[in-house]
């Protein structure tokens, strides 16, 4: 209403400046609009920041192992995968003659994620096949926040439990030679992958149209067939998508093989022996080293690593879930 | 049936159609493998839950939250742990819920679908959430404590390190960045179950799109954005990793009172316990009554997420 008050002024400031269109009231109005407008984009841009961030200044101290003469002397990239001398794939930092070969915490990285997917992956896609297909509302609805539950458990909790109680358990069925072990730290593991490919295969079979079960059902399918030769093929993409979900968790989880796996370093595909990965390497000894030197920016180089594996997994994993929504929204919107 | 889909051209829900299909053997089978499997996940969750209480129910009492560790943390309580978790957290969600929100707000009300900044900001959250936490501790470390830290103390205090060391700003601040995704995610999903019809009333009623944003679409999304706010400090209470380089002690006689001190929290603590205790058989007791309060803390916090989640979405099947 005020603004018409002004819009004879206006006009006539229209005449000499062609920029203004608007009345002055609206325009101050714009104002603070176009500064919420600009702080709530500025926020906005604080995830990709800290991305960036984490990518330089992660990066910035794994560098110097390539560029530093000082760190260079004691430790090479080339070092890192290479054996040293005749004693072979050694990690140990800490030592007159510090030997960093990283190929020992790779494996055992490789063997927990193994193990916990090897259990995790086939439980997880048929427990949600069970309750996209088979299970009644109501026990859906009991499964689905239970299992969003697990996720929700801390993961030293988790990693306390393979400690104190997985770890005998283990020991008494299977005789393993040491009491913590990568069998032990894996099966830990997969208690955190499970509620991750559970609910990505669960989304990927609800996203099935229900036309395909219907068409294949008259055409005279059984039930397990039209599950087991349309309905998880359909959702093939959407369950891959949830084994390299679940695969990015399992390498970068700490506390659980932190506390489980025995941390001894060793080279072999044991499952029984001690192991240790790359993300309780960081964890254990991060705390004790001294900042600068050879051993700091190893132990960084490792997060970087890590930094860029799960990068990569991460983003072929949401590449395919994404795409997954899209199909499904575009088949909900055909008529 | 055929004939009411003939008639309607809907399909009926398979669930319908489930009756009349023929059955096999394998049928049952295959429904019998899924269910076991389906209980086999479901136990994980009832055994952890069922040793922690029975181990840890008989060292809890009202002494034990409220006192503090005594004989070298072989007796005495976790209070300090405690009052360390709920700062800390406290501290994270103040960073991290403003700007979750306010990123959600900016995906959801301002930029548009083709926008090449706002996919790269959804890139973004779902690789945070992807990062492993030990990276976040690195970066933690690299960034705030050794970065910013160090430049407050070279610029505000002489070269005296007051900022310069791992303490509770650095360590919630690095949480704050790791549960952003959270609250982006929910804050997000409440937004855009808002009708657009309330958006378009609020703004032919004259008000701006800002107004409309604070008066009308975060109002209608609070449970959502209130689900998000409480997974984050759930999942920033039982984070470790993150914290162990940026900010926990070993032991503390005192309370943080200020932002740069050092504080002691209870995922900590548990690590702590499990792997460096002097007196293992006298401490399981205590570790196991602190496995308990995390556990209980965290069970509270997102059962109390999931029944706000469901109940938002349940008041979105009526409307729809």
């Amino acid at each position: 209403m005020a603004a018409s008050v002004h819009s004879s002024g206006d006009h006539a400031r229209r005449d000499v400046s062609a920029t203004s269109t608007r009345p002055s009231l609206l325009r101050r109005v714009r104002w603070s609009e176009l500064l919420a407008e600009g702080a709530i984009f500025g926020v906005a841009l604080v995830s990709i920041l800290s991305v960036l961030l984490i990518l330089v200044f992660v990066g910035k101290e794994a560098l110097p192992l390539l560029t530093s003469a000082e760190v260079r002397r004691e430790v090479t990239p080339a070092a890192l995968f290479v054996p040293h001398g005749d004693a072979g794939f050694l990690w140990q930092p800490v030592s007159a003659d510090p030997k960093y070969n990283i190929l020992p915490l790779f494996a055992g990285t490789l063997k927990v994620t193994l193990v916990s997917l090897v259990v995790a992956f086939p439980l997880s896609v048929l427990a949600a096949l069970y309750v996209s297909d088979f299970a009644a509302r109501r026990a859906r609805e009991i499964i689905k926040p239970l299992i969003e539950l697990m996720a929700g458990v801390p993961s030293v909790v988790v990693g306390f439990f393979a400690l104190m109680v997985l770890s005998t358990w283990v020991q008494a069925v299977f005789g393993t030679e040491h009491r913590l072990n990568a069998l032990v730290a894996g099966l830990g593991l997969s208690f955190a992958v499970c509620p991750i490919v559970f609910s990505i295969s669960e989304e990927a079979l609800r996203a099935v149209p229900a036309s395909y079960r219907a068409a294949a059902l008259a055409l005279g399918a059984t039930r397990s067939e039209t599950l087991l030769h349309v309905v998880l093929p359909a959702a093939m993409p959407g369950i891959a998508a949830a084994g390299v979900l679940g695969f990015g968790r399992a390498i970068g989880e700490t506390m659980i093989v932190l506390l489980a796996s025995g941390n001894a370093a060793l080279l072999d595909a044991h499952l029984g022996r001690s192991t240790r990965t790359v993300t309780a390497t960081i964890a254990q000894e991060l705390g004790e080293v001294v900042v600068g030197s050879p051993h700091y920016h190893v132990l960084f180089a490792l997060g970087a690593l890590l930094f860029l594996s799960t990068l990569a997994v991460n983003l072929a994993g949401e590449r395919i879930v994404r795409h997954m929504r899209g199909t499904r929204r575009a088949s909900a919107e055909a008529p | 049936m055929i004939a009411r889909v003939a008639r309607t051209g809907a399909l009926p829900h398979p669930r319908s159609l489930e009756a009349r299909g023929r059955t096999h053997l394998s049928d049952g089978m295959l429904r019998a493998v899924a269910a076991l499997a389906t209980a086999a996940v479901v136990s994980m969750l009832v055994v952890v839950l069922f040793e922690v209480v029975r181990g840890g129910l008989g060292a809890m009492s009202w002494a034990f939250l409220t006192e503090y560790p005594r004989r070298g943390m072989t007796e005495g309580g976790i209070f300090p742990a405690i009052v360390g978790t709920a700062a800390l957290t406290l501290l994270m969600t103040v960073a991290a819920v403003p700007a979750g929100v306010a990123t959600a707000v900016y995906l959801t009300e301002y930029a548009s679908p083709r926008s090449v900044t706002a996919r790269l900001v959804h890139v973004c959250i779902a690789n945070l959430a992807g990062i492993p936490s030990i990276v976040f501790g690195l970066f933690g470390l690299g960034f705030f404590v050794s970065t910013v830290g160090r430049g407050i103390d070279r610029v505000a205090y002489g070269g005296t390190i007051t900022y310069g060391q791992p303490c509770l700003v650095w360590a919630s601040l690095t949480l704050a960045i790791l549960t952003l995704p959270v609250v982006v995610v929910s804050t997000e999903e409440a937004l855009r179950a808002v009708p657009r019809e309330l958006r378009n009333a609020s703004f032919a009623l004259g008000a701006t799109r800002f107004q409309t944003i604070v008066r009308v679409a975060i109002p209608e999304a609070a449970s959502g954005i209130l689900t998000g706010g409480i997974l984050a400090v759930s999942r920033g209470a039982g984070e470790v990793a993150p914290i162990m380089f940026t900010g926990a002690a070993y032991y503390l006689r005192e309370l943080p009172t200020h932002l740069n001190d050092p504080f002691m929290n209870l995922g900590y603590h548990v690590y702590v316990l499990a792997t460096q205790s002097p007196d293992v058989d006298r401490t399981k007791p205590l570790l196991y009554a602190t496995v308990l309060v995390l556990l209980g803390l965290t069970f509270i916090l997102n059962l109390l997420a999931i029944s706000l989640r469901a109940r938002a979405r349940r008041r979105l099947e009526d409307h729809g």
